[in-house]
């Protein structure tokens, strides 16, 4: 690579991000082609992947070498220090380099290799099927028709080839409104719900400017409120702030005027746009990001960044359209600017709300795959996957993922995932290492041929499926097939386990989750082993000679106790590893916590009266 | 007295609101001397509402019209709403309830006429006294003896009759370091610490004074704790007030150990909030926890005003330094504020936790609050008069006690497997620290309870939570004995808000009930499974 000048640097020092005594490990850092490799003296290795990389910067000189700060995309924040500033800088320079590619070519999903051959590698691709998606949906039907206008992405070229509208929709009236849709994003169906037959349907916002008005377009909401026999009206719902559609207006944009469409229900929900959810996901890393962070502070910290406000926002939006279809049987349309980030995140999150099925493993893949893949959420932009414009990039799909994180919060026997399951994924949008996220819609993707070029994420989560089962998930509850979750302010939390997955130090010391998952397999282990027994001795008790049946049964069930004790015995070693991590986080977690920083204090020999403020002593009398 | 004269009308008919999801009540409304009684008629069930007056924290009353409401705000932060027919009628009831709930009287009080099913009067009650833990210790060290220099409580009201001192130091001496302290708290043990030999000791100020007056036998006292672990200890004395204020108090006749008058002992200072500020923190917390339309800044904002999880993570630190003394020091700890009887207690009751798996267990935890709060002479009657409602200008009220509870919560969130009690029994043990059916709470030192005879008249919650059908909601069903000692993170970001309590009747109880409930399932169903497996291979 010709990136790399420096392959490896030793005696390299990596500090405890939240210790105010400056601890640290040192180690051997290694350049590799796609990675930053740290191994400490433990022999434990942190491996950051380019890709994940957000900034890197060099610090100011210090007596013991030169700092180097890492920032990752997945919140991961390393501080090394590097002892001949020669090596920082070339280190410095690479990653520069290397985490910011100009070609899609050059990112990792282009040379990952997991060992798979092409037709296994097929196959994963094939693994989401969104036709059988609106199949299960149940359309087409007698109200809503596949459309193959766009089958060439001559009318949309950030849609899907293939698209679902209303029967009565014909193309002209299609194209007609696709021209008075910013970027030809015309209304289409996203999500179907048969029991009421209502539709949620996504577009962009239209070129109304002060006064323009399209037929076409008013036929086309029509025909979507036509396409449901049980209510006359629709609800338009523009997630943007009033005062935002409103200035679009100016640029001969905007949003649809309640006169010129029959039987629309008009709604602003007041989600604000990419820049101020990244520079609002900015504060709050600041923030958390301090050392020696006061109560008082992170608090006032996490308000003053507005990002639970935000999210607070999105779920509300999403709420309102699980409302109209369930209690009003309304159908609704959801539009932003463009229709392909807040849009993404409503249309989505109402679905899951209103469908269980989406609250599955492989459901909430589809759920992904049709609403945010599909559609054309820009993900290379969002994530900056390449090195471009930094003001598109922004936090949108974190923010989905974080509200259904708060949904499995409230109703905690509703998913089949776990929370690590959303953490997976949120690793991966921006890993570059399959080719689900590249690119900006499907029309690139294609172009980019990922699918014989690059291998897909989801069968690789479906084979780690164990890991993202949630224990006490019930599928069969009634209960929850619509969520109605509770939007009052303090159900909104603090997502430390994201924003702070690497911290170990903060997180809490066991996991019940872990115990949960390994008792209920060795639950189910046993009741097989029991079944399994229990027929034996049926079939023994059935051979007619009676003679026989106590000896007989003694000697069929000697070897099969065998099996019995191996499951004991795997029960022993599935909890141990368990027990095993937690032995080690306690044992050496009171110098992780800031109240160690009084061990020195403890040490001193003079007997002096010393207060301490997070680790500044402050000498008095 | 008779409560009578208190009842104004003692009947009415009533709806009654219980907020959340929860259906009215409809039915016949009766006061009586200590609760207040709803019965809807047989037919329904429950067949009768029953509420312990003593629990009510406030009461407003509104009329309109021919009829009245009032509502109750209780001590357990629920809050409850009462229509009822009549003006004279509700507003006589309301009367009756402010009366009857705010007497003084600690031998009127309902436990000592509550007399449950399936319990004896005095069953429990033997159960915890420091002879018990005495015990413990000696079967470790023979440097430490049981005193009963305070039998009479003469030397110090609030202590129990027994304490635990070295076995070096006499009675007289004992008795000279008591006139030395703040309400005669000399330094007593409160844990020993078996791994490193090292005890944790509590006490009040010294009385010092403007002067820096000295005690010979204070001195001698804490210089025979470090020769008990070993010649040349060290020890460090945790002052939960700051320095500034520590130096203050000399001039009210308290203040602190002078440095050169207790060779190898140093100071340390960390300030705990205590007294009217603690109230306050709680009183604002509770009202920003019922507001259920406020928008996210104004919650936060609040979360961040009132100041409860800065105090809940000043404790836990402070807790984690005196266990981090003895654990890794090998140091003995002596802790004392101004009494001794709050934050003190506060402390050691954590360190122990942190440091003593026994600690943990449903037992050990029981007997931690009856050594550590309740003989330790915490004064539950002052401090839990009142909780967060009362428009009562707060005197001695202070939610030490919860803000305990809420510490060990943030333990058993951090620590999910080693607690053997779960969040039911923090719960209940808060209820019952400010209205209660049994003795437990009552009083505010050992020697009030002696003299109220709370021992042999009322019933002890301990015996009521042995009993095994309360077992499933206050048992974890995950516990497993963890020997080690644990670390709890005390971050902002790992602490959180005990919703649990503090927004109990304000969420749908439903998602953590059922998950509780849902654990104890796939546990008893591993239980039942492993216990069928080898009767089937037999």
């Amino acid at each position: 690579m010709e990136h790399i000048r420096t392959t490896k640097v030793e005696q390299v020092k990596l500090l405890d991000r939240f210790s105010t005594n400056n601890k640290s490990l040192t180690g051997t850092l290694y350049l590799t082609a796609t990675h930053l490799l740290f191994i400490d003296s433990h022999q434990k290795e942190t491996w950051i992947l380019h890709h994940h990389i957000a900034s890197v910067e060099k610090l100011a000189l210090t007596t013991s070498g030169c700092p180097l700060v890492i920032q990752c995309k997945n919140f991961r924040t390393v501080h090394f220090i590097v002892p001949r500033e020669r090596d920082c800088h070339d280190i410095y320079n690479s990653l520069l380099q290397l985490s910011k590619q100009a070609k899609y070519e050059d990112l990792y999903a282009f040379s990952y290799n997991p060992k798979q051959n092409d037709s296994e590698r097929l196959q994963g691709w094939h693994l989401i099927n969104l036709a059988e998606e609106y199949k299960r949906m149940g359309v087409p039907n007698s109200h809503w028709q596949l459309s193959d206008a766009n089958r060439e992405y001559k009318i949309c070229e950030t849609y899907p080839r293939e698209l679902y509208v209303p029967w009565i929709a014909s193309k002209p009236i299609i194209v007609g409104s696709s021209k008075f849709r910013s970027k030809g994003r015309f209304p289409v169906l996203s999500y179907y719900h048969q029991d009421k037959e209502a539709a949620i349907c996504r577009c962009s916002q239209p070129l109304s400017g002060f006064s323009a008005r399209c037929l076409e377009d008013e036929h086309l909401l029509q025909a979507i409120s036509k396409a449901n026999p049980a209510n006359r009206y629709m609800y338009v719902v523009d997630t943007r702030p009033k005062l935002n559609a409103i200035a679009n207006r100016a640029a001969g944009k905007g949003y649809e005027n309640e006169d010129n469409y029959s039987n629309i229900r008009f709604q602003f929900v007041g989600i604000e746009n990419i820049h101020v959810m990244r520079s609002s996901l900015q504060k709050l890393l600041e923030v958390n990001g301090t050392k020696g962070l006061a109560v008082n502070d992170f608090y006032s910290g996490l308000e003053s960044s507005g990002w639970l406000r935000h999210i607070k926002a999105v779920m509300d939006a999403a709420i309102f359209l699980a409302k109209a279809i369930v209690l009003e049987n309304a159908s609704v349309l959801v539009h932003c600017s463009d229709g392909w980030d807040r849009t993404s995140q409503v249309c989505s999150l109402g679905s899951l709300l209103l469908d269980s099925y989406y609250r599955t493993i492989k459901g909430f893949m589809v759920l992904i795959e049709k609403d945010w893949i599909s559609f054309g959420h820009k993900f290379s932009e969002r994530c900056g996957h390449l090195d471009g414009d930094p003001k598109e990039v922004s936090p949108v799909f974190t923010q989905f993922l974080e509200c259904v994180w708060h949904l499995t919060e409230q109703f905690p026997q509703a998913f089949e995932f776990n929370e690590e399951f959303l953490l997976q994924i949120h690793e991966h949008i921006h890993s570059c290492q399959f080719g689900n996220f590249l690119g900006n819609c499907q029309k690139e993707r294609e172009e980019l041929k990922l699918k014989e070029k690059t291998h897909s994420l989801w069968p690789f989560l479906l084979e780690n499926q164990k890991k993202y089962l949630n224990p006490l998930y019930s599928s069969k509850s009634q209960k929850f097939t619509v969520l109605e979750p509770n939007t009052v302010s303090f159900n909104f939390k603090f997502w430390r386990n994201m924003y702070h997955q690497f911290d170990r130090t903060l997180h809490p010391r066991q996991s019940v989750f872990n115990i949960i998952l390994n008792m209920n397999e060795q639950n189910k282990q046993l009741e097989e082993d029991l079944e399994d027994l229990e027929s034996k001795i049926k079939q023994q008790k059935n051979t007619p000679t009676d003679d026989i049946i106590p000896k007989e049964l003694l000697h069929s069930v000697h070897p099969e106790s065998p099996p019995l004790k191996t499951s004991l015995c795997l029960k022993e070693q599935t909890l141990l590893p368990v027990s095993e991590a937690l032995r080690t986080i306690e044992g050496s977690s009171p110098p992780d916590n800031r109240y160690s920083d009084y061990a020195e204090e403890f040490s001193k020999s003079e007997p002096t009266v010393v207060s301490l403020e997070y680790g500044v002593a402050r000498m008095t009398c | 007295m008779e409560f009578s004269e208190l009842i104004h009308t003692g009947r009415a008919q009533a709806e009654l609101r219980r907020g959340g999801e929860a259906p009215p009540l409809r039915g016949t409304l009766c006061v009586t001397g200590h609760h207040l009684l709803l019965s809807p008629g047989p037919q329904s069930t429950p067949d009768l509402w029953l509420l312990l007056l003593r629990s009510v924290d406030s009461v407003e009353k509104r009329v309109a019209g021919g009829s009245g409401t009032i509502t109750l705000r209780c001590k357990d932060l629920r809050v409850l709403q009462l229509d009822i027919e009549g003006v004279e009628t509700t507003l006589d009831i309301a009367r009756s309830i402010e009366a009857l709930s705010s007497l003084e009287s600690v031998i009127t009080s309902f436990p000592f006429f509550y007399r449950p099913k399936g319990l004896r009067l005095g069953d429990a009650w033997h159960f915890h006294p420091p002879e018990s833990y005495y015990k413990r210790v000696a079967r470790e060290t023979t440097a430490w003896r049981l005193s009963e220099v305070n039998q009479d409580f003469g030397l110090c009201p609030s202590y129990p009759r027994a304490v635990i001192v070295p076995r070096e130091v006499n009675d007289d001496a004992l008795a000279r370091s008591a006139r030395f302290r703040q309400g005669g708290r000399f330094p007593v043990l409160s844990y020993y610490h078996a791994p490193t030999r090292t005890v944790l000791l509590r006490s009040s100020q010294p009385l010092a004074g403007p002067q820096k007056k000295r005690c010979a036998e204070d001195e001698e006292l804490l210089g025979a704790v470090l020769a008990c672990v070993h010649l040349g200890a060290r020890g460090f004395i945790v002052d939960t007030r700051s320095a500034q204020a520590a130096k203050q108090a000399r001039l009210t006749g308290g203040g602190t150990e002078a440095k050169a008058a207790y060779p190898g002992w140093r100071r340390l200072h960390r300030p705990l909030e205590r007294g009217r500020p603690l109230q306050e923190s709680f009183v604002r917390l509770v009202k920003a926890c019922g507001d259920t339309e406020q928008s996210m800044d104004l919650w936060l904002s609040r979360l961040e005003s009132c100041h409860w999880l800065a105090h809940v993570k000043e404790a836990l630190t402070t807790a984690c330094l005196a266990a981090q003394g003895m654990e890794r020091e090998g140091a003995c700890i002596l802790v004392h504020g101004s009494e001794g009887t709050d934050n003190t207690l506060l402390v050691t009751s954590l360190a122990q936790l942190i440091l003593d798996p026994l600690s943990r267990t449903m037992t050990g935890f029981q007997e931690l609050v009856e050594r550590e709060w309740i003989q330790a002479g915490h004064p539950f009657q002052l401090r839990c008069a009142h909780s967060a409602f009362s428009h009562a200008h707060p005197k001695h009220e202070a939610p030490t006690f919860l803000l305990f509870l809420d510490c060990v919560w943030q333990l058993s969130r951090q620590f999910p497997l080693s607690l053997e009690f779960g969040e039911g029994l923090l719960l209940t043990l808060f209820e019952h620290a400010y209205a209660s059916s049994f003795g437990t709470f009552l009083c505010n030192s050992e020697k009030e309870r002696c003299l109220c005879e709370v021992r042999t008249r009322t019933h002890s919650l301990w015996s009521a939570l042995n009993q095994p059908k309360a077992q499933r909601k206050l048992r974890n069903p995950l516990y497993v004995l963890n020997p080690l000692t644990i670390w709890p993170s005390v971050e902002p970001q790992s602490l959180r808000l005990w919703q649990g309590l503090f927004l109990r009747w304000s969420r749908s109880p439903e998602s953590s009930e059922v998950v509780w409930e849902k654990v104890w399932q796939i546990v008893a169903e591993g239980e039942k499974t492993e216990g069928a497996q080898p009767t089937a291979s037999a």
